[in-house]
């Protein structure tokens, strides 16, 4: 299935949550609602026709401005295509469904988009930081992040 | 909306928590034991915390973090591209070639670069050198998980061979910053290729030596037959990769299935787990998985040795590198599965955002799913074939 | 007593403790060539050379190494049970160093020869497992308790395949006494009762799968009972990090590790004494006398813990149900089956 087709077919049934694409790159990315990532995740995994079963990453961007981003790799193993999905929220109150009841790896890249960039994701089961520690102050990947002064009477700046 | 399906979990056994005995009921309490970080099975500073029933595993959590050394904020941070190598390097540390490759293919098809056939080749050859170097570590240190130490030395030894192989080509062990954006900071040195050619003749018998001792033996095909099966379908749900993936019979490495270099000019095939000795996907078919891709990779090397063309190794190596903006994601085959990096580039000469896919992060987190119901001493055997390396881990 | 007799000294109070003494003095050297053997073999096996600079060929670092025990310091964990657990070390070693008292070392001398010597040994060699649990439970620690139950599960089913094997032997020779089995088997290596004892060549014959089945079968379970691999699970330093003697540091840990060595030997001199001829000269009557009869025991023991040491770096470990699988579902059937055949030989 080429990118132009998985977009008519996502455009038909999703119409809104569509917001935008950009197919003449070397991987053509689609532009989703990050509120409705979930539903539009788990048709790309069953429907036959794309069967993305594999979900290769799944990164948090910060854009610098005013918005967070997360950034869906999938692909298929029976098909051996691919797709970027990306979603956005703003930086405010970022939020987005959680897609680790379609892809079980979701779940582990999810919290460590949580744990970098802050970004909440709603229906994750176990939503807490992964790579710092529980008590770490802010999310270090964001462009505006400031580093905690103290940690644990540690002087972190160096 | 439909629901998701729900997962199958391995579930042997689900502890009653209400016993009887002598007509009385009898509560019973689960313990919670806590494994690592400093625990010799952890392969590093992993911790588990793992719920259990007696010896029965009811739940394990891994918890990570203890390696964290900021990876992707050091690369946002670094005033160009190369100087991110050496940190690559060091995120999976047990195969840096094949992280420093990923990296470097990710900037190339950004740049369009087109790197030289010689590049390739070497590229092919030390990435494969490095496999069996890694697949050696990870099946060493098995059987020490298994309690079985000689073979541990046995695959040290052998190492060492391709060791002093990469000291001879980049002056370096373990962490090689060999591989460059567009080319390979060092031709290779003389008499490389007859010394890689001796290492292949050498190390083919033994591999029989190593299945002789330990993939063979009755009490390790006991201990692994059967044990932490992923099924075929949570391996994909999962997104595992590498032989942890081709352990459950999933028929797909990267290397034929999203073609890089010039792995299609030599013939070998890939591996998968056949349940020989129990179920397909269990520690004994990822183990062998490994072993087999060894041969394979020996049979690359030889190909690669005996075709590599002449030239010249950094004519395509560019003067600044500065990519156009947009974003990459690249994916290659290391010794544990797929590695990729997500490549935002805004333009200016150093990284926008980077996001570093490792293999063995994906991998472990399918762990509680395949651990439950197994005992503890499996468990170490589980984590095992798992085959971390807690630096990519964690990066 | 005898060697009091033997060497025509008086009996008093000095005496009989100083020949008592005899196996610790054994056992103490014994302890320093193993330690050496041990990390010698295994380092011949896994193509390396292990200690070669104290000493020649690191001769001396069996000393250096109990030096370095002596001064360590004696770690007790705060919450651990003080009295239980510096008592533990104790209790294993007197366990197994009272073992000793019956074993055979020469036609001269043995500790104690009573009537019941095999007797005697599988109940002080129960008083380890007892040691180990005190010593996994004291030390409060999760990991320690799990060495020390897998422990005395596994040293308690392994009990029943050894002594269901030393009963062939007995039956064979009729005697519980030690000295008088290997008395028994005196007269050349065909005497043994490994092959067959010296029986009438026919029953010979017909016993003789039995009892190299029965030899077998007690060297494995023997090895359960000194929790070594491939049955080492209390300790699996993969798994359980040392299991019972995690929290252990010092002296109090040298004795564990003197008492698992001082095990080896004893369960290697019960199957030598019971199948392999004891002290008796496999020439005959060549080569015997009081020294050379010690010469032949040490010999066979030792060799019996080189192959211990042998399989211990060459084999994987077990998991806890397939050890209980073995002892239980395999060994014991075998060992009934061996029982059932050998009294209905020697009945014919």
């Amino acid at each position: 299935m080429t990118a132009q087709e998985l977009l008519d077919t996502l455009s038909s049934r999703f119409g809104s949550a569509i917001l935008e694409s950009k197919l003449d790159v070397n991987q053509p990315w689609i532009k989703i609602d990050g509120n409705r990532a979930r539903e539009i995740c788990l048709f790309l995994r069953n429907e036959p026709s794309t069967r993305f079963d594999y979900l290769m990453c799944l990164s948090g961007v910060d854009y610098n401005d005013g918005t967070l981003g997360v950034v869906y790799h999938c692909s298929s193993m029976e098909h051996k295509h691919k797709i970027v999905l990306k979603a956005i929220c703003s930086k405010d109150n970022p939020h987005c469904q959680s897609v680790s009841a379609v892809w079980g790896t979701a779940n582990w890249h999810e919290r460590e988009a949580f744990d970098m960039f802050g970004i909440i994701f709603d229906g994750h089961p176990d939503l807490r930081r992964i790579l710092l520690p529980d008590d770490w102050e802010g999310h270090p990947l964001r462009k505006d992040y400031k580093v905690q002064e103290f940690y644990r009477g540690i002087r972190v700046p160096y | 909306m439909d629901q998701p399906k729900a997962l199958p979990t391995n579930y042997v056994t689900q502890p009653d928590k209400i016993a009887t005995s002598k007509g009385k009921t009898v509560r019973t309490e689960e313990m919670i034991i806590n494994m690592g970080p400093q625990h010799p099975s952890t392969h590093g500073v992993l911790r588990l915390e793992i719920i259990v029933d007696g010896e029965i595993i009811v739940d394990a959590i891994p918890h990570i973090g203890y390696l964290h050394r900021c990876f992707e904020k050091h690369a946002e941070h670094m005033t160009n591209y190369q100087q991110v190598i050496p940190y690559a390097d060091r995120m999976d540390y047990v195969a840096s070639m094949n992280n420093d490759w990923a990296f470097a293919l990710a900037i190339e098809r950004m740049m369009k670069i087109e790197v030289p056939e010689r590049v390739e080749y070497i590229r092919v050859i030390m990435a494969e050198l490095q496999r069996i170097a890694s697949h050696l570590v990870a099946l060493g240190t098995y059987g020490i998980d298994a309690g079985a130490f000689t073979p541990f030395l046995y695959c040290f030894r052998d190492r060492e061979e391709i060791l002093d192989l990469f000291e001879m080509t980049c002056g370096a062990r373990l962490l090689y910053n060999y591989i460059w954006v567009g080319g390979v900071s060092h031709d290779l040195p003389q008499g490389f290729i007859e010394q890689a050619k001796e290492f292949c003749t050498y190390f083919k018998p033994k591999i029989k030596e190593f299945n002789d001792l330990l993939t063979y033996n009755e009490i390790f095909i006991k201990r692994t037959a059967h044990v932490g099966v992923l099924p075929r379908d949570v391996a994909i749900n999962y997104a595992c990769s590498g032989p942890m993936l081709r352990g459950s019979g999933v028929h797909w490495d990267l290397r034929r299935d999203d073609p890089y270099s010039v792995y299609h000019k030599f013939e070998w095939e890939v591996q998968t787990g056949k349940g020989e000795v129990g179920t397909v996907g269990d520690c004994w078919d990822r183990h062998i998985v490994r072993v087999r891709e060894m041969e394979q990779s020996v049979k690359i090397i030889e190909q690669a040795l005996a075709s590599i063309p002449e030239g010249n190794v950094q004519s395509a190596i560019p003067k600044r590198i500065r990519p156009e903006p947009g974003d990459i994601y690249v994916r290659t085959e290391t010794p544990r599965g797929e590695l990729g990096f997500y490549v935002i580039s805004d333009g200016s000469g150093s990284f926008y955002r980077v996001k570093a896919r490792g293999p063995a992060f994906v991998n472990l987190s399918v762990l509680p799913e395949i651990s439950r119901g197994a005992m503890i001493a499996d468990l170490t055997l589980i984590v095992g074939s798992v085959d971390i390396v807690l630096g990519e881990v964690d990066r | 007593m005898e060697l009091l007799q033997h060497i025509g000294l008086e009996q008093n109070l000095l005496t009989i403790v100083l020949v008592s003494a005899l196996p610790l003095v054994f056992i103490l050297l014994y302890a320093l060539v193993t330690l050496y053997l041990e990390m010698k073999v295994s380092a011949h096996i896994q193509d390396r050379l292990a200690y070669m600079r104290t000493g020649w060929h690191g001769v001396l670092q069996p000393f250096a190494d109990i030096l370095k025990l002596l001064q360590k310091e004696d770690t007790v964990p705060a919450a651990a049970d003080r009295f239980l657990f510096k008592l533990a070390p104790f209790v294993v070693f007197a366990g197994t160093y009272a073992g000793f008292a019956a074993i055979p070392f020469s036609s001269a001398y043995i500790g104690s020869n009573i009537n019941l010597g095999v007797f005697f040994i599988i109940a002080a060699s129960s008083l380890v497992v007892i040691g180990i649990l005190m010593g996994g439970w004291a030390s409060n620690n999760k990991w320690s308790i799990f060495g020390a139950i897998r422990s005395a599960a596994q040293m308690v089913s392994y009990e029943i395949p050894t002594a269901l094997a030393i009963l062939i032997a007995v039956m064979i020779t009729g005697s519980l006494n030690l000295q008088e089995v290997t008395q028994y088997q005196s007269g050349g290596i065909q005497n043994w009762v490994v092959f067959g004892g010296s029986l009438p060549l026919t029953q010979k014959l017909l016993i003789l799968p039995f009892t190299l089945l029965t030899f077998f079968i007690l060297f494995i379970a023997s090895i359960a009972e000194v929790n070594r691999t491939p049955f080492d699970l209390p300790e699996a330093e993969s798994e359980l990090v040392q299991g019972f003697n995690t929290e252990y540091s010092g002296m109090r840990f040298a004795m564990f590790y003197l008492a698992e060595y001082a095990n080896m030997f004893l369960v290697s001199a019960v199957a030598v004494s019971l199948f392999l001829g004891g002290w008796s000269s496999p020439f005959g009557e060549a080569l015997s006398g009081p020294l050379w009869d010690l010469f032949w025991f040490v010999a066979k023991g030792m060799f019996l813990v080189f192959v211990q040491i042998w399989i211990r770096w060459t084999l994987p470990r077990l998991r806890v149900d397939q050890l209980m699988y073995t002892s239980w579902k395999v060994l014991t059937p075998f060992l009934f089956l061996c029982v059932f055949a050998v009294g209905l030989i020697l009945v014919l």
